[in-house]
C-alpha cells in the first residue's frame, strides 16, 4: 500500500512509513531475510550527536539554483548551512553551472519571545523580506524543533504567502525529533518540493531520465547517451522549472536508494514516473543489471547490451588488473576493510569490496531501510551485495555513534577503513588504519568506477606513513572499560535478532 | 539583541557555547538536546571536535516521546553510561531548545551527580535564548558555581598575588582563539605573571580552573561579551578586573594594553617587577619594529598595487582591533566597517567611541548589523577610490570577487581557511595579519 499522500502537509517518519530502524548487530544476509518479515529497532541507552533531518532537508533545497531556504527557528539550527553554499560553489563546474550564484540562506531567529507569543508572524515577514532581497523563484521553509514544539502554523503561514507572493513557497516539515532516522529529512524536503513545485505532466519526454542525486561528478549523461537520452539531475543543480518539469520524464533512477527512496516514488505514484526497479549499478554484476533494467523500461534493450559488451570489453581487464595489484599487498592473507557510510550508499561500497576481492571485515551503516518506497525488493542495494558477493559479517546498524565504531574497530583491526561521512575517518587514521573518504557517491559507479575506486583504494593502502604516525601519537578519550565491552552493550537487546517474528 | 531575520549568520546559538567545554582539556560537553544540534554546530566551526566533542559528544537525541513525557530520565541514563564510556574530568550538560521548553530540570539532575561526589555542571543555553557569544558567560559562570566553587577552601580567595585569570578570545568562535590565548600566556607571563588561561592545549585543565578563586585579579579583553565572567569573579571572589576593549594587534595596541595590565595589577598588589617588565615589553616591541622596517620598505616601494582601504565584517573586538591596527601599522585606511556578532545596544556607543579613538583625521563609519546579507549589501553599493580589501568570514569572498577587492577569511564561518595554533594578538599577532593580507595580495600576481 502506498505510504505517498501529498494532500497532508507533513511526510510520514521513516521508521512509521517504511520501518526504518537504526539499531541492529549482527550479519547482513541476516538483517535482508528479515526485511520481507518485518524488522525490529534497538535502542541504545548510551547515544551521542546524531544528524539533523532539517539539514538534510536543507541540502536538497540550498542546492536548487533560483531558490531561497528559510529555517524557521533560532539562529542555530541553520548554522552548518554554509557548508552546503560552498558544496555548491566548488562542484558547481561539475554540472556545467558557470557562475554560481550566492547562496540564500536565512534564519527567522527566533528568540525567547517567540516561543512564547509563537513565530506566525515573524515568518509570515521573514518570507516578505527574503522575496524583496533575492527575488528567488521558489521559498522553502525548513521547520526545527522549537518552531514545532510551540506549534507554528507554517503551513497556513506558507500558504497565504503563496497567494501574496505567486511563487512556490513549500512548507518541509523536519524538526529533528519528529524522527530518529534523520533520512527522514530528505523525504520531507521531497515532500515540500513534490507538493508546490513539480507540476503534472503535459507530456511524456522519452529523451529525458531523472537522477535524484547529491552533487557528484555527471556520469550519467554518457550513460544515457546511447539510449537517446539525457539525465535531470534533482535536486542540487536544478531549477525551479526543471523540477517541475520532472514529471515529465521517461524514467526515474537512483544514485543513492535511500536518499531518492522517497522521490522516486512519489514521481512514479503522482506523476506516472516509473522507477528504474534496482539498485545503483555498484559492481559489475548490478551494472549489468542496471543497464539491463534501463533498456528494458526505455523499450532499448538492445542498446543496454551493447553498451554493457562495450564497456566491458574496455573496463573488465582494467577491474582485474587493479584486482591482481590488491592482491599483490597481502600475498599471503587476506586484505580486510571495515566500511562506514549511510544506508544504501555504505551498502554499494561493500559491493565495491566485494568486485575488487577485498574482504569485508563489517561495516557500520548508520540506519537501515528493510525496504525503500517503492517496495521493490530489487532495489535493495544490500540484499545485491549479499547475493553477488556473500555474507557480511559485523554489521551494524549504528546510528552514527561513533563509540561503537571505534569499539569494534579496535578489534577487527581492517588493514583498510572505508567511510563516507565527515568524523568517522578519523578513527580509522587514530588506529593506523588507512582510511579513504570519497565524497563523490558517483565515484565508484559503473565498470569505470570499479577502476578508478580501487585506484584510490591502492594509494591509500600505499601512503599509510601518515596515518601510522597519527596512530602513534593519538589522543583517545574512551575507556579501556569500553574497548574490552562487547559493542552491543549498549543496546537494549542483545540477542541481536532483528526480525519481529522472531 | 535584534531579533529580525538574519541571512549567512556570523555565530550561532546559545549551545554553540558547547565548544567553550570542548576546549577545556579533558572535558565533555553533553547535550540535552534535539538530535542534530551537535551536527550544526559541528558543521558551523569545522575541525572543532576537540577532546570529545564533534560526534564523540553524547546527546540525549530528543525524540518525540521525550517532548511529551520529558527527557529528563534519558538524560540521566546518559550521564550515568558517559561516565562508563568516557575518560574525562569533567561533565557539562547543556540544554537545548526541546528541553528548555518542555521544561527538563537540568540543574536539579546535575545536582544528585554532584551529591554523590561526581563532577557534573548544568547549563541552560536553549538556542532562543542568546547568542554563543553571550552562552559562552553563561557555561564559564555554571562551571565556577557548580564545579570551581566546590574547591573553594583549598584554593584560598586571591591567595596568589601574582597569578591573574584571562578572559579574553571565545574559544572556537575566534577562529585564532588557540594561539591568542597562548600568546596572551606568554607575554604575560613575561611580565612577571601567571597566567590561568582556562582553555587551550596549553591551560591546565580542570585543575587550572580549581585554581581559579586564587587569583589576584583578572584581566578581561572584550568588547562587551565575557563581562559578565569578570563581573561575577568580581562578586564571588573580591577579584578586581582590568577591561581591554578590542583584541590587541601590533604594537600600539600591544604596548597599551601590557602597560594597562602592569599598571592595573601593581595597584592590586602584584609583586612584579615593573622595569623587568618595561623591559620585556620593550624587548618584544623592537623585535616587532624590525620586521616594520622591511614592511615599510615594500609598502613604499612595491609598484604594481597594493591595497589601500579595507572593509572588515567580524565581531566587534576584531572590527576595532584590526581597524585601529591596519591605518597606522601597515597604512591601509578602514572605511565602513561591519560588526557582526549581534551586540547588545548598551555596548554599541563605547565600542564605536572606541573605533573613533583610532584616528583624529577621520571617522570611520562602523555598523552593528548581525544581518550580514544586509551589510554585504550595503558593501555592494559602495565605491572608494583605489584597491580594496575585504577581511570577513567565508561568505564574503564571492563579494569580494564581485567587487574585485582582495579577500582575507580571518572571521567564522570560513571554508575556505585552515587555522590551527596561529595568532592574531599581540606583536606577533600583527605580523601575522600582514603576512596574511600581502600574501593574498602578492598571490594574485602571476
Amino acid at each position: 500500500m502506498s505510504k505517498v499522500n501529498l494532500s497532508l502537509p507533513a511526510v510520514q517518519i521513516r521508521e512509521i512509513r517504511i520501518n526504518s530502524i537504526t539499531g541492529f548487530q549482527g550479519g547482513a544476509a541476516e538483517l535482508v531475510s528479515c526485511a520481507r518479515r518485518g524488522i525490529k529497532d534497538n535502542p541504545r541507552s548510551f547515544t551521542q550527536c546524531v544528524g539533523c533531518a532539517s539539514s538534510k532537508a536543507a541540502c536538497m533545497t540550498i542546492l536548487v539554483q533560483d531558490g531561497a531556504v528559510i529555517s524557521h527557528g533560532p539562529v542555530g539550527c541553520s548554522s552548518c548551512y554554509h557548508e552546503f553554499a560552498f558544496t555548491y560553489r566548488v562542484n558547481s563546474p561539475l554540472r556545467g553551472v558557470e557562475t554560481p550564484t550566492q547562496r540564500k540562506i536565512y534564519s527567522t531567529n527566533l528568540t525567547e519571545r517567540d516561543t512564547v507569543y509563537g513565530g506566525n508572524g515573524k515568518l509570515a515577514n521573514a518570507i516578505r523580506e527574503v522575496y524583496e532581497r533575492a527575488r528567488p523563484k521558489a521559498i522553502f521553509v525548513l521547520t526545527t524543533c522549537a518552531a514545532g514544539i510551540i506549534g507554528d502554523d507554517v503551513e497556513s503561514v506558507c500558504d497565504e504567502a503563496e497567494a501574496e507572493l505567486g511563487i512556490p513557497v513549500a512548507a518541509i516539515f523536519c524538526e529533528g525529533f519528529r524522527s530518529s532516522v534523520w533520512t527522514t529529512g530528505f523525504d520531507a524536503g521531497y515532500h515540500g518540493i513534490a507538493r508546490k513545485l513539480i507540476k503534472p505532466p503535459r507530456k511524456r519526454r522519452d529523451d529525458l531520465i531523472n537522477v535524484i542525486n547529491f552533487w557528484g561528478s555527471d556520469v550519467f549523461k554518457d550513460w544515457f547517451a546511447p539510449f537517446g537520452a539525457k539525465p535531470n539531475y534533482i535536486t542540487p543543480y536544478s531549477t525551479v522549472e526543471s523540477l517541475a518539469r520532472s514529471s515529465e520524464a521517461a524514467a526515474t533512477v537512483q544514485a543513492c536508494s535511500t536518499l531518492g527512496s522517497y522521490l522516486g516514488a512519489v514521481l512514479e505514484q503522482e506523476f506516472g514516473v516509473p522507477e528504474l526497479p534496482t539498485a545503483p549499478p555498484y559492481g559489475v554484476a548490478q551494472t549489468d543489471r542496471w543497464f539491463r533494467a534501463l533498456g528494458k523500461l526505455l523499450g532499448k534493450e538492445a542498446a543496454a547490451e551493447q553498451v554493457i559488451a562495450e564497456k566491458k570489453a574496455e573496463y573488465l581487464p582494467k577491474i582485474a588488473a587493479v584486482r591482481e595489484r590488491i592482491r599483490a599487498i597481502k600475498p599471503d592473507g587476506e586484505l580486510t576493510a571495515y566500511v562506514t557510510g549511510g544506508a544504501a550508499h555504505g551498502h554499494a561500497l561493500l559491493s565495491v569490496l566485494g568486485e575488487l576481492e577485498i574482504k569485508a571485515a563489517g561495516a557500520a551503516i548508520f540506519h537501515h531501510d528493510p525496504l525503500f518506497d517503492n517496495g521493490e525488493p530489487d532495489s535493495d542495494q544490500l540484499a545485491q551485495r549479499v547475493k553477488d558477493y556473500g555474507d557480511v559479517p559485523n554489521f551494524n546498524v549504528c546510528n552514527k555513534q561513533e563509540f561503537e565504531l571505534v569499539n569494534v574497530l579496535n578489534r577487527l583491526r581492517p588493514d583498510l577503513l572505508l567511510a563516507r561521512h565527515g568524523g568517522m575517518t578519523l578513527w580509522g587514521a587514530k588506529l593506523g588504519i588507512p582510511s579513504l573518504l570519497i565524497g563523490d557517491e558517483h565515484y565508484a559507479m559503473g565498470y569505470e568506477g570499479l577502476v578508478k575506486y580501487g585506484e584510490r583504494i591502492l594509494e591509500t593502502l600505499e601512503n599509510d606513513e601518515f596515518v601510522k604516525n597519527l596512530e602513534r601519537h593519538a589522543v583517545n578519550p574512551y575507556t579501556d572499560w569500553w574497548l574490552r565491552q562487547k559493542p552491543n552493550t549498549f543496546l537494549t537487546r542483545k540477542e541481536n535478532r532483528a526480525c519481529a517474528a522472531v | 539583541m535584534r531579533g529580525g531575520v538574519i541571512e549567512q549568520e556570523r555565530y550561532t546559538c546559545a549551545i554553540g557555547a558547547m565548544q567553550s567545554v570542548v576546549a577545556i582539556p579533558r572535558t565533555v560537553p553533553i547535550l540535552h538536546s534535539g538530535p542534530g544540534c551537535g551536527d550544526m554546530i559541528g558543521g558551523f566551526f569545522e575541525r572543532a571536535t576537540g577532546y570529545a566533542g564533534g560526534s564523540t559528544a553524547p546527546c540525549t537525541n530528543f525524540s518525540e516521546k521525550e517532548v511529551v513525557f520529558g527527557g529528563i530520565d534519558r538524560l540521566r541514563e546518559i550521564v550515568e553510561n558517559t561516565f562508563k564510556v568516557l575518560d574525562t574530568d569533567l561533565q557539562v550538560i547543556l540544554t537545548g531548545c526541546t528541553s528548555g521548553i518542555v521544561g527538563d530540570d537540568a540543574d536539579s539532575l546535575a545536582e544528585e551527580f554532584r551529591d554523590e561526589g561526581r563532577p557534573v555542571v548544568a547549563v541552560e543555553t536553549a538556542g532562543f535564548k542568546s547568542s554563543n557569544f553571550e552562552a559562552h558567560s553563561a557555561v564559564v559562570n555554571a562551571i565556577i558555581d557548580q564545579y570551581v566553587d566546590l574547591y573553594a577552601e583549598e584554593n584560598g580567595r586571591r591567595s596568589e598575588k601574582n597569578t591573574v585569570n584571562l578572559f579574553a578570545s571565545l574559544p572556537y568562535q575566534d577562529p585564532f582563539w588557540k594561539g591568542n590565548l597562548s600568546e596572551y600566556k606568554r607575554l604575560l607571563e613575561g611580565l612577571g605573571l601567571k597566567v590561568h588561561i582556562l582553555f587551550g592545549p596549553l591551560s591546565d585543565g580542570v585543575k587550572e580552573w580549581r585554581r581559579i578563586p586564587r587569583a589576584n585579579c583578572n584581566i578581561l579583553v572584550s568588547p562587551w561579551y565575557g563581562l559578565p565572567i569578570a563581573e561575577h569573579l568580581e562578586a564571588k571572589y573580591g577579584q578586581a578586573f582590568t577591561w581591554f576593549p578590542h583584541i590587541p594587534i601590533g604594537a600600539n595596541q600591544t604596548e597599551k594594553f601590557l602597560s594597562q595590565v602592569i599598571g592595573f595589577v601593581l595597584a592590586q598588589g602584584a609583586e612584579i617587577d615593573r622595569a623587568k617588565a618595561e623591559a620585556f615589553v620593550r624587548r618584544e616591541s623592537a623585535a616587532y619594529y624590525e620586521e616594520i622596517d622591511n614592511l615599510a620598505t615594500f609598502l613604499l616601494e612595491f609598484r604594481y598595487g597594493l591595497p589601500n582601504h579595507v572593509h572588515i565584517l567580524h565581531d566587534a573586538g576584531y572590527v576595532v582591533g584590526l581597524s585601529k591596527f591596519l591605518l597606522h601599522e601597515a597604512g591601509i585606511v578602514p572605511k565602513e566597517q561591519f560588526v557582526t556578532d549581534n551586540t547588545p545596544e548598551k555596548f554599541q556607543e563605547q565600542i564605536q567611541a572606541e573605533l573613533s579613538s583610532a584616528s583624529g583625521k577621520r571617522e570611520i563609519p562602523i555598523v552593528f548589523e548581525p544581518d550580514a546579507g544586509l551589510a554585504q549589501e550595503a558593501i555592494r553599493k559602495l565605491a572608494h577610490s583605489g584597491r580594496g580589501l575585504i577581511i570577513g568570514s567565508g561568505w564574503d569572498k564571492a563579494l569580494a570577487r564581485e567587487k574585485d577587492y582582495d579577500f582575507l577569511s580571518a572571521a567564522l564561518p570560513s571554508p575556505y581557511r585552515l587555522v590551527l595554533a596561529a595568532n592574531y594578538a599581540g606583536f606577533s599577532g600583527g605580523l601575522r595579519v600582514i603576512e596574511d593580507i600581502y600574501h593574498n595580495v602578492l598571490a594574485t600576481y602571476r
